[in-house]
């Protein structure tokens, strides 16, 4: 993975640096709140309900050993001994103290860590996908390109202050596990007659105006990434809306000029942009390629003895397949029933850690289901990773199962939320724990979000959960049928909403449709798709 | 006013002529000094550069941002004269927009020299070709001298 040169260190720890001079001019009355706030966000600090929220970057959701522990041990240190790992493959921390944050990026610089842009109104941290590197379908690494922006758009002149938050993903395969059309700029690396290059889908989101990304260019070459993004960028910082936040995203641009406007408008910059020098030789894409070398992969491919049962049943749920046929990628369930969907204590992070370097070649991904990857685990460790796993209440077989929901920090944390999320996750979870019907199910995405801002992707959930605020008393309203996956799709909502109890009752409601209605092989999705809302709402309604 | 003394980067003499506005500056052949709001296109002043002496880029609030973008396509084009920032311009804004080719800067509420300065050479290096002379990380890296 990539290691910082003196550069990288320098761009840091002149970060830190001016951050905390920041810190003290806001403490000493010099700063007003309004003057301080967009800075404290572009270093990673919210202000939540109860505390500071601190949003560290995690790029392109890669971490190490060492830098999980430092994970740890702010955890402990400044927190409450535990994190939360986000959608968007970070981690937050949400009882910070002001104060202390200035000593919180002092300790994350020292294991090349950042909370640079976790937030405001800039270019956010880079996601991709978690298999990267490992994934049998990819066409290369897309990592070198993410790491190629992430430094691009750190500390950006010009795009620092944007009409809205700006999110990238880049991935490199046809099939889509990071929700790359739902994002601002969504890239995927392709080839095409042997050569490498990007299509570049702009103008996706979710939040209360949900929009899949078009492909505005299908072939850029991989000379030419920053300056086609740069071009993106600069149409969107020019004529972006600035009236009103709830329309200030680019897809609200794109959608207004419609894609082709705007496709022309980016191609008329580029074409300007490409004779001003902005783009780094592809020797530098070749240096930080030289980063994500495959490590030494050298394990004889020995199926593992299922003769346990409930190891079979988390090998069957929580292993894909990797590149190398004697490895997988192990997922690390961080949804144990009843469990608050992406927390992981101190001593959880740390045994991430220690499985990471011995079993991992030092190396851990954090999913944007809120889970932790193991991306490169010899098949003949699997069952030792597995106990391990266990004992540290990480072993839950649930990838991609009702019980692997994603939920949005919500009313417990949130000040935008409208209703609660985690303890819907948690009843849901525990019923279908209970009821037995997660295994028939099998693979079936539950997404919740406290309110229409969408930080827990309802929109994309096979099922999604919006909670509304209706007079007073939250609501939850059912939704069917969205798709974060290669076969984008947004989600319908059912009908009326529910309320805290009604709606755990709606979605096994929906549920026993689907096992009543599925033909052989189908998803909870392909039923929905096939038979539509109807039979739902009859069921739900009727 | 601020404006009276703004914070120069320039050695040669300020140009004291007020400036217009985008608008009447199409009409008014003779102006030197132009003015352009958030909402003004900066590419309309392309085939007048060579008479302009100063452009001021108002900032009527910090946040936002289009002003950046107006002054790297003048710098991009060729544009040698002032680029003034004016209105809600602050300290920890300064190096960003000196980036993108800012050399002046009229804040509302007076800026310190040495907190300027201080601010200026906070980083030590850069990671992106902008508007500045300065060199980026990956040509550093790749044998290029600062």
């Amino acid at each position: 993975m990539y290691a910082y040169d003196h550069y990288d260190q320098a761009m840091v720890d002149a970060r830190v640096a001016e951050f905390r001079d920041q810190c003290e001019r806001r403490l000493a009355g010099k700063l007003t709140e309004d003057q301080f706030k967009p800075l404290r966000l572009m270093n990673g600090l919210y202000l939540q309900l109860h505390a500071y929220m601190l949003r560290v970057a995690i790029p392109y959701g890669t971490l190490n050993a060492p830098q999980m522990r430092a994970l740890a041990d702010i955890a402990e240190k400044y927190d409450r001994g535990y994190g939360h790992f986000t959608t968007r493959q970070n981690i937050q921390y949400n009882w910070i103290k002001l104060e202390d944050a200035p000593d919180i990026l002092a300790d994350l610089a020292k294991v090349e860590m950042h909370a640079i842009q976790t937030s405001g109104n800039c270019i956010r941290n880079i996601s991709s996908d978690h298999f990267a590197g490992a994934a049998a379908d990819e066409v290369a690494d897309p990592r070198p390109y993410a790491e190629l922006l992430r430094q691009w758009s750190s500390f950006h002149p010009e795009f620092s202050y944007l009409p809205r938050k700006f999110k990238i993903c880049v991935i490199a395969s046809e099939s889509d596990r990071a929700a790359m059309r739902l994002h601002d700029i969504g890239i995927r690396i392709v080839e095409r007659d042997g050569a490498l290059g990007a299509q570049f889908y702009v103008g996706g989101g979710m939040g209360r105006t949900p929009m899949i990304a078009p492909l505005i260019r299908d072939f850029v070459p991989l000379d030419q990434l920053v300056t086609y993004s740069e071009a993106c960028l600069r149409v969107y910082n020019r004529y972006g809306r600035r009236d009103n936040k709830y329309k200030a995203r680019i897809k609200i641009l794109v959608h207004e000029l419609g894609a082709e406007e705007y496709t022309r408008q980016v191609e008329e910059e580029f074409a300007h942009l490409l004779d001003q020098g902005v783009e780094p030789p592809l020797a530098e894409l070749e240096r930080i390629k030289g980063y994500f070398a495959d490590p030494a992969f050298d394990a004889a491919d020995v199926e593992p003895d299922r003769s346990d049962p409930d190891f079979a049943v988390w090998l069957d749920h929580n292993t894909h397949a990797h590149k190398i046929p004697g490895y997988v990628s192990a997922i690390v369930s961080l949804k144990p029933v009843g469990g608050i969907p992406g927390d992981a204590t101190a001593e959880q992070m740390r045994v991430l850690a220690e499985l990471a370097q011995e079993y991992s070649f030092d190396e851990l991904r954090v999913m944007h289901t809120q889970n932790v990857v193991l991306p490169h685990v010899a098949k003949a460790d699997l069952q030792a990773v597995w106990q391990r796993l266990n004992e540290a209440g990480m072993g839950t077989p649930n990838a991609d199962l009702m019980g692997d929901i994603i939920a949005c920090p919500g009313l417990d944390y949130c000040s935008l939320a409208n209703a609660r999320s985690i303890p819907i996750a948690q009843r849901i979870s525990e019923r279908f724990a209970a009821n037995g019907k997660e295994a028939a199910l099998g693979e079936l995405k539950l997404k919740i979000s406290g309110c229409i801002n969408a930080c827990g992707h309802h929109h994309t959930g096979h099922i999604g959960i919006l909670g509304v605020d209706r007079k007073g008393t939250e609501n939850y309203q059912l939704l069917l049928g969205g798709s974060e996956a290669e076969d984008t799709s947004l989600a319908k909502i059912t009908g009326p909403g529910f309320d805290e109890h009604g709606i755990v009752d709606a979605v096994e409601t929906a549920a026993d449709v689907y096992l009543r209605e599925r033909e052989h092989g189908e998803r909870f999705l392909d039923t929905y798709r096939r038979i539509g809302m109807a039979p739902f709402k009859e069921a739900l309604y009727g | 006013m601020a404006e009276a003394t703004p914070l120069r980067l320039r050695d040669d003499e300020p140009c004291m002529e007020p400036a217009v506005t985008l608008d009447a500056f199409a009409e008014q052949t003779n102006a030197v000094a132009v003015r352009i709001e958030p909402g003004g296109d900066a590419r309309e002043l392309l085939p007048h550069l060579e008479r302009l002496a100063r452009v001021d880029i108002a900032f009527p609030a910090f946040t936002d941002g289009r002003g950046y973008s107006a002054a790297r396509i003048l710098r991009e084009a060729g544009f040698a004269g002032e680029l003034r920032a004016v209105g809600d311009v602050l300290v920890d804004q300064l190096a960003y927009m000196r980036r993108c080719g800012f050399d002046a800067f009229a804040p509302d509420a007076p800026i310190d020299r040495a907190d300027a300065e201080a601010a200026f050479a906070r980083f030590p290096q850069v990671y992106q070709s902008a508007a500045d002379a300065r060199t980026p990380i990956w040509a550093l890296r790749h044998g290029r001298a600062e």
